[in-house]
């Protein structure tokens, strides 16, 4: 659960891409009159121009209240296309985005809280970047998976959750990690929706003051910990059901392009590298290989539709690609005793030593994979 | 910088007048003679490949201020017989590669990155500049550092030529033994051997890391990190003359270590020769890596005589029993019999020496509220067999040091020879 991180990343990725395809972005010296000037106080954000043409954009933000503040960037549907935390009172900062036309909101938020102080932005013009058929068709292709993905976990949560609302503990417990499957395959993409990801996938310590904690980890310390299912607990199936719908409809709206799709496979690893070697995503279920599995499943997923073009620029990439993928895939086949099901066994039962295998072969992987992105882009 | 290395430092003969770059960066005559002659006085044989003490290829550095740039290249691995930097970090490696050939590639590739770094340049395509949705080359925490006096040292464990592994058992040098259970021995696994190793010594705690991070960073899917150590405040001198500086216990203990620039001496006892049937190990070294933790508390609850006689050094001058200045010659039977420096003493162990270069360590607290501090030692002989296993046996049973030290981790390394030029590559005449 990175959620906002994670979806500037992408946005940021996004930018590379165009740029990198088309080569023909105009850089601005930075200084010129072509910024935006934000001014930012804690009852106002004054902007300077609304309408701007397609392109490089920039904004000058003066941070003139009394408390830090962030200014983002935003698509209609809330999704960032660039931002800046921590600007403190007093200081200023650039913001930097290559936008295509459409009509966006930029946001000041006083206090880095809440829905923050908005205003229009139109950007007009300009064309939009051109890609290969072969990036078409792989950006179409992950498109696709990840709907399916999506399309796949509904009946799937819904068994869970109908478990948990039925206070059937062991048929909750039973389908609660296959029910995370897509969502974990699709985890940058599903992350890039920043409303939804908080709500359903945060973990006890990732809960900002005054955050209510829901969502498929809150269950499972119902389950595993707790041992019970209460009035409480219960109503909260209903809820991921209903927030996973949402995620449902809108997943196919999602920015993606090859970059972002090769750096989401290397996202995928992160995750692994960071919450499931260490088995503090599923602390109480001990369920961490499943989700692990997925992560590299999604990754693989990205990576393969990505190598006919990744092959073509660095074949040795791929071909070290390909062999880690199948290393680390033979090292996870250990864990279960059949290749079909995803029946792994409990974290918890895995040894220091072990997770140390684990750890290192996701590092033997990750490592190149961070450089399919150059490699898509060459 | 300690006192011990003012006159091997690198410094221009007129530091008041900054070395201009020659063409390309490169540093000019000048610059090059401020630190070539220090090459000279550090006792690094063969400084074929001088290189320009610059960290950032665009930024040159004056000479005159450039923290000195230690040559790579020559017939024995720099970070043995240098003039010993203030810092280290250690780290062990797991090949895990099963494939020979992606080995050698991964010796060759670090081989690289190590002429780079310890030339005070960012490894590959550097740190900023390249592909904005790739990650950089070098990570870049070094970057307008000096070169520090960077020096990287590999070593092969003996779990390297097991059989099945790189059709290495027959290349295993005898000397390269398991070394024995030594009585008092606390090993732990987890910080202990190595199919691996690389010693990064600098004076800048911050080019020493960056140089394993690169390095382990190279390496992963081939190489996993086994265990590291970061060490300070280096506890023994290889510069003839210098203050010889303390350990955590307070004493000065390395006073007798065979000097860098004692050539007869470190042929004799350091470095491998023709003659030793090691053929690919000739010019090479075999290094010992102790940690060794020392019971801080109790130590510091000692009297004070209890802690001279235990060393058998005063604690003021470091001068042994009965004599006035440190470097006077020690009257070893003045000493108690279980005291460290007679036991240590060549003479007490027929003549065997090894060349010292360890350092201090703190780790933070063990837990129970006790310092996690220590020595961590690290020897390089010819022959291990005939020099420190021999010396520790002898510690190990009745060293009065004992009762405030244990051994906690132990690795033993084939070093090989220097690498020849910029063709050559770590570890050549082990697989060539």
């Amino acid at each position: 659960m990175r959620a906002v991180r994670l979806s500037v990343v992408t946005a940021a990725a996004t930018v590379a891409a165009l740029t990198a395809v088309t080569g023909c972005a105009e850089k601005s010296d930075g200084k010129g009159d072509g910024a935006v000037q934000v001014v930012a106080k804690d009852d106002s954000c004054e902007v300077s121009k609304t309408k701007l043409p397609a392109g490089h954009v920039e904004l000058a933000v003066q941070n003139k209240g009394s408390k830090v503040t962030e200014v983002y960037v935003l698509f209609p549907d809330d999704r960032i296309v660039a931002e800046r935390e921590n600007i403190g009172p007093g200081t200023k900062a650039t913001i930097t985005a290559e936008i295509k036309a459409g009509s966006y909101e930029i946001a000041c938020k006083p206090g880095m809280k809440g829905h923050g102080i908005r205003q229009k932005l139109e950007i007009s013009g300009g064309s939009a970047a051109k890609r290969s058929p072969e990036m078409d068709k792989a950006v179409a292709a992950y498109r696709t998976y990840v709907q399916d993905q999506a399309d796949a976990t509904l009946p799937k949560a819904k068994v869970f959750t109908d478990a948990v609302a039925a206070g059937d503990i062991e048929a909750a417990k039973k389908a609660y990690a296959e029910s995370r499957l897509g969502w974990e395959r699709t985890e940058p993409v599903a992350e890039s929706f920043g409303d939804i990801d908080p709500k359903v996938d945060v973990r006890a310590d990732g809960l900002e003051d005054g955050q209510k904690w829901t969502g498929w980890h809150r269950l499972e310390k119902a389950l595993w910990q707790d041992k019970k299912l209460g009035a409480e607990e219960k109503a909260l199936a209903p809820a991921l059901q209903k927030d996973l719908l949402d995620w449902q409809k809108r997943v196919g709206t999602a920015e993606i392009t090859p970059t972002s799709m090769a750096n989401g496979a290397k996202e995928l690893l992160d995750e692994v590298a960071t919450g499931k070697v260490t088995g503090e995503e599923e602390r109480y279920s001990h369920t961490d290989l499943i989700d692990f599995k997925a992560n590299v499943e999604g990754a693989e997923k990205s990576y393969e539709l990505l190598k006919p073009i990744a092959s073509k620029n660095d074949a040795a990439l791929s071909a070290t690609l390909d062999k880690r993928f199948a290393e680390l895939n033979k090292l996870l086949d250990t864990y279960r005793k059949d290749k079909t099901s995803y029946e792994f066994t409990s974290y918890e039962k895995v040894g220091k030593a072990d997770r140390k295998d684990l750890s290192d072969a996701v590092n033997a992987l990750a490592e190149p994979l961070s450089r399919l992105a150059a490699a898509v882009t060459k | 910088m300690s006192e011990d290395t003012q006159n091997t430092a690198g410094e221009s003969p007129d530091p008041g007048s900054p070395a201009t770059p020659g063409p390309g960066g490169a540093p000019s005559r000048r610059a090059l003679l401020g630190w070539g002659g220090a090459g000279l006085a550090l006792g690094a044989v063969a400084a074929g490949g001088a290189v320009a003490a610059v960290r950032s290829d665009d930024a040159p550095v004056p000479a005159a201020d450039s923290g000195a740039a230690v040559p790579f290249h020559g017939a024995h691995q720099a970070g043995i017989a240098t003039a010993v930097q203030d810092r280290l970090h250690f780290a062990a490696f797991d090949v895990t590669t099963k494939d020979r050939a992606e080995l050698v590639a991964l010796l060759k590739e670090w081989t690289r990155a190590a002429e780079r770094m310890t030339a005070g340049h960012a490894v590959g395509d550097g740190a900023y500049g390249g592909l904005a949705e790739a990650p950089p080359d070098d990570t870049g925490e070094a970057l307008g550092l000096k070169p520090s006096r960077l020096t990287l040292t590999i070593g092969f464990g003996p779990t390297l030529f097991a059989k099945g592994r790189f059709g290495l058992e027959d290349r295993r040098p005898d000397a390269l033994v398991d070394l024995p259970k030594f009585p008092g021995d606390n090993l732990d696994a987890a910080r202990s051997g190595g199919d691996l190793c690389v010693q990064a010594c600098a004076d800048d705690p911050q080019v020493a890391v960056h140089a394993i991070r690169n390095l382990a960073r190279i390496g992963m899917g081939r190489t996993a990190i086994r265990w590291s150590q970061l060490g300070f405040g280096k506890t023994s001198s290889t510069t003839p003359g210098a203050q010889t500086p303390r350990n955590m216990m307070g004493f000065k203990d390395g006073t007798r270590n065979i000097s860098g620039t004692d050539t007869a001496a470190l042929d004799k006892h350091v470095w491998v020769g023709g003659k030793d049937r090691a053929g690919w190990m000739t010019g090479g070294s075999y290094l010992v890596a102790r940690r060794i933790r020392m019971h801080i508390e109790t130590w510091d609850r000692a009297p004070l005589q209890e802690q001279e006689d235990v060393f058998g050094r005063d604690k003021g001058e470091g001068a042994p029993v009965g004599k006035a200045k440190e470097r006077d010659e020690p009257f070893l039977k003045a000493m108690l019999p279980t005291a460290h420096v007679r036991l240590a003493h060549p003479d007490s162990n027929a003549g065997a020496t090894i060349l010292r270069r360890g350092y201090s360590f703190t780790d933070g607290t063990d837990g129970l509220g006790r310092l996690d501090a220590g020595l961590f030692f690290l020897a390089y002989q010819r022959d291990t067999r005939e020099a420190f296993v021999p010396l520790q046996r002898r510690l190990a049973a009745h060293d009065a040091l004992n009762e405030y030290i244990q051994h906690v981790g132990s690795a033993h390394f084939a070093v090989p020879p220097g690498v020849r030029d910029k063709d050559d590559w770590w570890g050549r005449t082990l697989f060539s």
